[in-house]
């Protein structure tokens, strides 16, 4: 890969202060080019969603840094991180995390809103050509707890996506599908890889799902143990 | 999108919790309508209060009384000296105001300003087998009529008639009632100094104010100066003015320039006042621990919401709203409990004006009469009330507005996992 990094950790380490320090990673050297599609696999407890929560501006480290399009991110104050999280980053948790009391054309419109960068009318065109893209079209008017698991997964995926983000997070995001539906979403992953340039960052114990992946990291202790490409 | 995205949100919030909501918002609404109502109830009493006691009696009254004792020429003499007088038994003076007439013009000549001297001092009215002690005042009918409303109260007669009734006497309704005496009856007067005279009812008046109806007679001032014995002494000089407000200063003026005792409307009345101050302090507590109980309810919906919600604050601050984004959606909705418990406040406190407006009664007694509740109707009631539940209500929002922006949603969304 040899286009800039959209995403880079330098010497990325967080450990949680107290009398007795726990290191959640350290050492992390990783560089995400736009378009690439990257699997983080690692036992339980390895460090993969504290690595997700710096590298999505969620979480401070306590060394190194995490450079967004090449300038510095992680260190910037709240607010500023909170404006990048809106305009570049889009998170899928494990559990799906839709906000239960809006529909599911609400839900993918609030990050939009919240922008405010569009029309009205161009956030709902948007929105729904989402929705479609994810198949969910059909779907738009209905509360999440109307929707099956692969379906919120998908809802929460439209809304990661609303404001064109540069990276995708995503952790576990399969943990609770079956095999047919989380199949779909590593399907949705790369194709949005492939087709929009989004680089992809995702979580998964699946060696199956793993495999699909441009490129596998695999965390031990909160280091990088071994990295593969395919 | 009808609402912006910060109250969408927050009316979901409150949307999900309708009956602690409503509770709320009900809290702020009854606090807010009684405010209203009570305020109403007892400015427009004081008002009521302050007017009929501005009408009915002089604005100031002279009197030939001191405030001090008179200085003894001891202390006089050695005015730095640590000089003591006991045993002092007071001369009996022939009391009246020195100089009286001249005082009355020179205050007369004060713009806006109206004086009127008079005599008064205690009789004894019969009326066939009927006494009663009244306050005789005498008058001059020509002065007097510029300095009293009196005239608008008479239920029989007038004080005209006194001029071309030597001997005539206005009463007080109350008075007359219990002498059993009615227009043109004949009483007997009698005064402390031993002088019997035989006086003719020419008017009767109703002020409202009790002391006046009840124990006050009047007589042509030439009349009670002779039933009194004390020839050309006057010892009140009555006064009315433009600018009730200025009483107090302009009492203290006339005390200092001429040493009799001068007493404003408001220094007379003293006593009502600190009990309208104490009314109002307690209106004002019971009003604000019913708005502290609603800033409470408030209080605790909001933090109950960010904590039942503390998953979708989460979510929110990972979709990139900052922390000053999530502060305002939580004072958002102490703001619409405020708002929406104002509002509501309005329409009962409008709705209890309007009854208690309505509502008409009969108390015989009291010092002054009344057969309704005087009620002043003011904007400024609702205006006050509406900030003070709107800034209640925004203030019980913010320790929790507080705790919700700082929520860490790292720790919340590793708590799901
Ligand atoms: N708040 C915390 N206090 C103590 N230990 C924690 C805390 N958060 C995470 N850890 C520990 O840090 C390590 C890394 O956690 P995590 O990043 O969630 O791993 P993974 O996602 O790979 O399972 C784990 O051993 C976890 O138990
Ligand atoms: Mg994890």
């Amino acid at each position: 890969m040899s286009a800039a990094p959209v995403i880079e950790a330098r010497g990325l380490g967080r450990v949680l202060p107290g009398p007795m320090p726990v290191t959640l990673v350290r050492g992390i050297d990783l560089a995400i080019a736009p378009g690439e599609f990257i699997a983080i696999t690692g036992p339980s407890g390895s460090g993969k969603s504290s690595l997700l929560y710096l590298l999505g501006l969620l979480d401070r480290p306590s060394e190194g840094s995490v450079l967004l399009d090449g300038r510095d991110a992680a260190g910037l104050p709240e607010n500023d991180r909170a404006r990048l999280r809106l305009t570049r980053l889009g998170f899928v948790f494990q559990f799906h995390f839709l906000l239960p009391e809006f529909t599911v054309l609400g839900n993918v419109l609030i990050p939009m809103r919240k922008l405010a960068a569009l029309s009205d009318a161009d956030m709902h065109r948007r929105a729904e050509e989402l929705l479609e893209r994810l198949g969910l079209g059909d779907q738009a008017r209905k509360r999440p707890d109307q929707l099956s698991g692969g379906q919120r997964q998908r809802v929460a995926i439209a809304r990661a996506l609303a404001n064109a983000p540069r990276v995708i997070l995503a952790d576990e995001p399969t943990g609770n599908l079956d095999t047919h539906n989380a199949r779909t979403v590593f399907d949705i992953f790369a194709g949005l890889a492939r087709d929009t340039g989004t680089a992809v960052v995702t979580v998964t114990h699946d060696e199956h799902l793993a495999a699909q992946a441009g490129r596998r990291i695999h965390l031990v202790d909160g280091r990088i143990d071994r990295e593969d490409r395919a | 999108m009808a609402l912006p995205l910060a109250v969408d949100v927050a009316v979901t919030h409150l949307r999900g919790r309708k009956r602690q909501t409503l509770v709320s918002v009900l809290g702020v609404a009854l606090g807010v309508g009684f405010f209203i109502a009570m305020t109403a109830m007892m400015q427009g009493f004081q008002g009521f209060f302050i007017s009929t006691v501005v009408d009915v009696a002089p604005h100031i009254t002279i009197s030939d009384e001191f405030r001090e004792p008179e200085r003894q020429p001891a202390v006089t003499a050695f005015p730095d000296g640590a000089v003591r007088v006991e045993g002092v038994k007071p001369r009996d003076q022939v009391r009246g105001i020195k100089g009286g007439p001249g005082i009355v013009e020179a205050i007369r000549r004060l713009p806006g300003v109206e004086a009127a001297p008079s005599l008064s001092g205690q009789v004894f009215l019969r009326y066939g087998a009927a006494e009663r002690n009244a306050t005789l005042s005498g008058i001059e009918p020509s002065q007097e009529l510029r300095i009293t409303r009196l005239e608008k109260d008479m239920l029989a007669g007038s004080l005209r008639d006194l001029q071309t009734r030597p001997d005539g006497v206005v009463l007080g309704a109350g008075l007359a009632k219990r002498l059993g005496a009615g227009m043109s009856d004949r009483l007997t007067a009698i005064s402390p100094a031993g002088v019997i005279r035989r006086v003719t009812v020419v008017g009767i008046y109703r002020t409202g104010v009790s002391s006046f109806d009840d124990g006050q007679a009047i007589m042509l001032l030439k009349e009670v100066q002779i039933l009194q014995d004390r020839p050309n002494v006057i010892n009140r000089i009555r006064i009315r003015m433009d600018d009730i407000d200025a009483a107090g200063d302009l009492a203290a003026r006339l005390e200092a320039r001429y040493a009799y005792k001068a007493e404003s409307w408001q220094e007379a009345n003293q006593g009502v006042f600190s009990v309208f101050r104490i009314q109002s302090a307690v209106m004002y507590s019971t009003v604000g621990a019913i708005m502290v109980v609603a800033a409470f309810g408030i209080f605790n919906i909001i933090s109950t919401v960010v904590y039942e919600k503390s998953r979708d604050i989460a979510i929110m601050k990972s979709l990139g709203f900052a922390e000053g984004d999530i502060h305002r959606i939580f004072i958002l909705e102490g703001l619409l409990v405020g708002v929406i418990g104002a509002l509501l406040g309005w329409v009962i406190g409008y709705a209890l004006v309007s009854l208690l407006g309505s509502l008409r009664f009969n108390f015989g007694g009291g010092t002054i009469q009344n057969d309704r509740f005087h009620l002043a109707y003011s904007f400024v009631h609702y205006a006050v009330g509406g900030a003070f539940s709107v800034t209640a209500a925004t203030l019980a929002a913010y320790i929790p507005a507080r705790r919700a922006a700082r929520l860490n949603p790292v720790e919340i969304v590793r708590g799901a996992a």
